[in-house]
């Protein structure tokens, strides 16, 4: 993948609005095949960074490249060469499923003869054959979903965009949204995913760059990150909302690092058993205890101080 | 020849008109809308053919049996309902294309999220604003053409003239579909779409639709003559009633001012709104 074309470069990318700023000079690289992924809470500056590289937002400083085009200069040609499902669908619901796919193509200026094969395909594709009748306002969220990327797909794309591609969807929908995501990937389609769901992220992505408040906190491969930023393991312990705060400096002292949350505290260490056991033989005895591996969400709260989904 | 790659076509506009703002394709925006129109919207369309109609049938066989004839300018006699019948066809004309251009369009821009779904594409927003300020024009011609068919049998219309009623029908939608797209792109509550009901209905009852303006005093006479509605029912009944001059061309001016300036003012609200 290192070796691969460089599709979009951004350097000390800022955007503001007013005296806000969303995006706060950010730097990233993202190359052809890879699968990108921007992981941070809502207002991190991820939706933002993803129209900005789509061109339906200008920057207020700072450079873009996407394929070595500025998308101020080459907007259309730019847009071309994208897929962009965004956060909100946005299908057109006076049409069907079938119309919405062919509309779509007909925008990039593409002949009919080009797109009626591909709906084939994309029907297939998206698992919704059987609903290509069907007015866009009757499928279910999971099936908007996948239309909207089937629809991303019709211009062929050689990078497709993502925005939070399962927010609101239920947990089987989202797995058949992964299986399709994941497929593309194998065939090679660069993908840019935003997501705050760090099962997500580890699922999808092969780079990720934590952003919060506009700024970029890390960037690695989802292991990578969690090799960097946290233990192997985590005990969760909670001693009853009074007591958290009272026994957390004696249980500092028995790990690496300790995180006080308000309903528990997350021990970080190598081996969790033995340090359940260690806190056992002090005396100290949970309510409730849970051995986890370390996630994304560990790595989160290291950087930022704070959870992914507040 | 045809190129089937998004990429090649778009890159094919460089160097030309409005290069990233127009890409010569607002007629895929027709295509969508004819297609929206067989699946539903047909049913809001036939309406609007219907309204002038009754209001002929109304006004000007009802209302017209107590008034009588009316003398014209160049000093021809004809019916009240040939009178207000060009009235009724500028007004139909301007009622689907404000219809079309302003809840319709607000529907799309606030709701369906349609124009930012465009603007993710190659389109760009020259192409939206053309493209369904076209629509109206369409079915201002299509009104304008219904209307004919129902007044020329019913010998309301005694001269060749009066075929340019279409073409001018056409023209006052294209008009008012351009300033309702341009008013409703700056609108973001159902309040302020209500602004526009409030405006049309009086411009319709004193715009000159049932009877000559001389009946106000000269300054009002002055304003309501600034008002578009009364521009286009002057355009129309001066070719029904056969009363042409160059006069008229003032009020193709007037259209064609009107069309520019709302085109320009959309293409640049719609930038604003998905692009900035």
């Amino acid at each position: 993948m290192a070796n691969q074309e460089i599709l979009i470069e951004a350097k000390a990318l800022v955007k503001r609005y007013g005296d806000f700023t969303a995006v706060n000079g950010i730097d990233f690289q993202v190359r052809k095949g890879e699968s990108f992924g921007f992981l941070g809470p809502n207002g991190a500056g991820k939706s933002t960074t993803m129209r900005i590289i789509a061109a339906t937002l200008t920057r207020t400083s700072g450079d873009i490249s996407i394929l070595g085009k500025d998308p101020e200069k080459f907007g259309p040609e730019i847009k071309a060469h994208l897929g962009v499902v965004p956060q909100t669908d946005n299908l057109d619901n006076a049409l069907t499923v079938e119309e919405n796919l062919y509309i779509y193509g007909r925008y990039f200026g593409l002949s009919k003869k080009f797109i009626k094969p591909k709906i084939e395909e994309l029907l297939d594709f998206a698992q919704l054959v059987e609903k290509r009748d069907v007015k866009v306002e009757a499928l279910s969220g999971g099936m908007k979903r996948r239309l909207t990327i089937a629809r991303a797909l019709v211009s062929e794309p050689e990078i497709l965009m993502l925005d939070e591609p399962t927010t609101g969807l239920d947990p089987q929908a989202r797995h058949i949204l992964w299986d399709r995501l994941f497929r593309l990937k194998e065939q090679g389609v660069t993908l840019l995913i935003t997501t705050h769901y760090m099962d997500e992220a580890e699922q999808l992505c092969d780079r990720l760059m934590v952003m919060d408040k506009g700024s970029i906190m890390a960037e690695d491969s989802p292991a990578g990150l969690i090799k960097s930023y946290s233990t192997k393991e985590v005990l969760e312990v909670r001693f009853g909302s009074d007591r958290n705060a009272v026994v957390a400096p004696q249980l500092k002292e028995m790990c690496e690092r300790i995180e006080v949350l308000p309903d528990r505290i997350l021990l970080y260490a190598e081996d969790g058993e033995s340090l359940l056991h260690e806190l056992g033989q002090k005396g100290l005895h949970p309510l409730t205890s849970l051995v986890r591996r370390s996630s994304l969400e560990d790595v989160f709260l290291r950087l930022t101080g704070r959870t992914l989904i507040d | 020849m045809i190129v089937d790659n998004a990429v090649a076509i778009a890159q094919s506009r460089r160097g030309h008109f409005a290069e990233g703002s127009y890409s010569g394709r607002a007629h895929v925006l027709l295509e969508r809308s004819l297609m929206a129109f067989r699946n539903s919207a047909w049913l809001a369309v036939l309406s609007g053919f219907f309204e002038p109609v009754l209001y002929l049938f109304s006004f000007g066989y009802g209302l017209g049996h107590l008034i009588g004839k009316i003398p014209l300018q160049n000093g021809h006699i004809v019916s009240y309902a040939a009178y207000i019948a060009p009235g009724l066809l500028a007004t139909s004309a301007m009622n689907g294309a404000i219809y079309d251009s302003t809840w319709n369009v607000f529907w799309k821009i606030k709701f369906d999220r349609i124009y930012q779904s465009m603007l993710q594409t190659s389109l760009g927003s020259v192409d939206v604003a053309l493209g369904e300020i076209s629509w109206a024009l369409l079915r201002g011609f299509a009104y304008a053409v219904g209307f004919m068919c129902v007044v020329v049998p019913a010998g309301l219309i005694t001269n060749w003239w009066a075929v340019m009623a279409i073409p001018s029908a056409v023209l006052i939608a294209f008009g008012f579909a351009s300033v309702g797209m341009a008013i409703t792109s700056c609108f973001s509550t159902f309040q302020q779409m209500d602004l526009i009901n409030i405006a049309m209905l009086p411009m319709f009852l004193f715009s000159g639709s049932f009877y000559p303006l001389t009946v106000y005093p000269g300054y009002l006479q002055g304003f309501l003559k600034a008002l578009p509605l009364w521009q286009a029912i002057s355009l129309v009944r001066d070719f029904t009633l056969g009363m042409v001059s160059w006069g008229i061309l003032w009020h193709v001016l007037y259209f064609v001012v009107m069309i520019s300036i709302g085109v320009t003012f959309t293409a640049k609200r719609l930038t604003k709104l998905f692009l900035r």
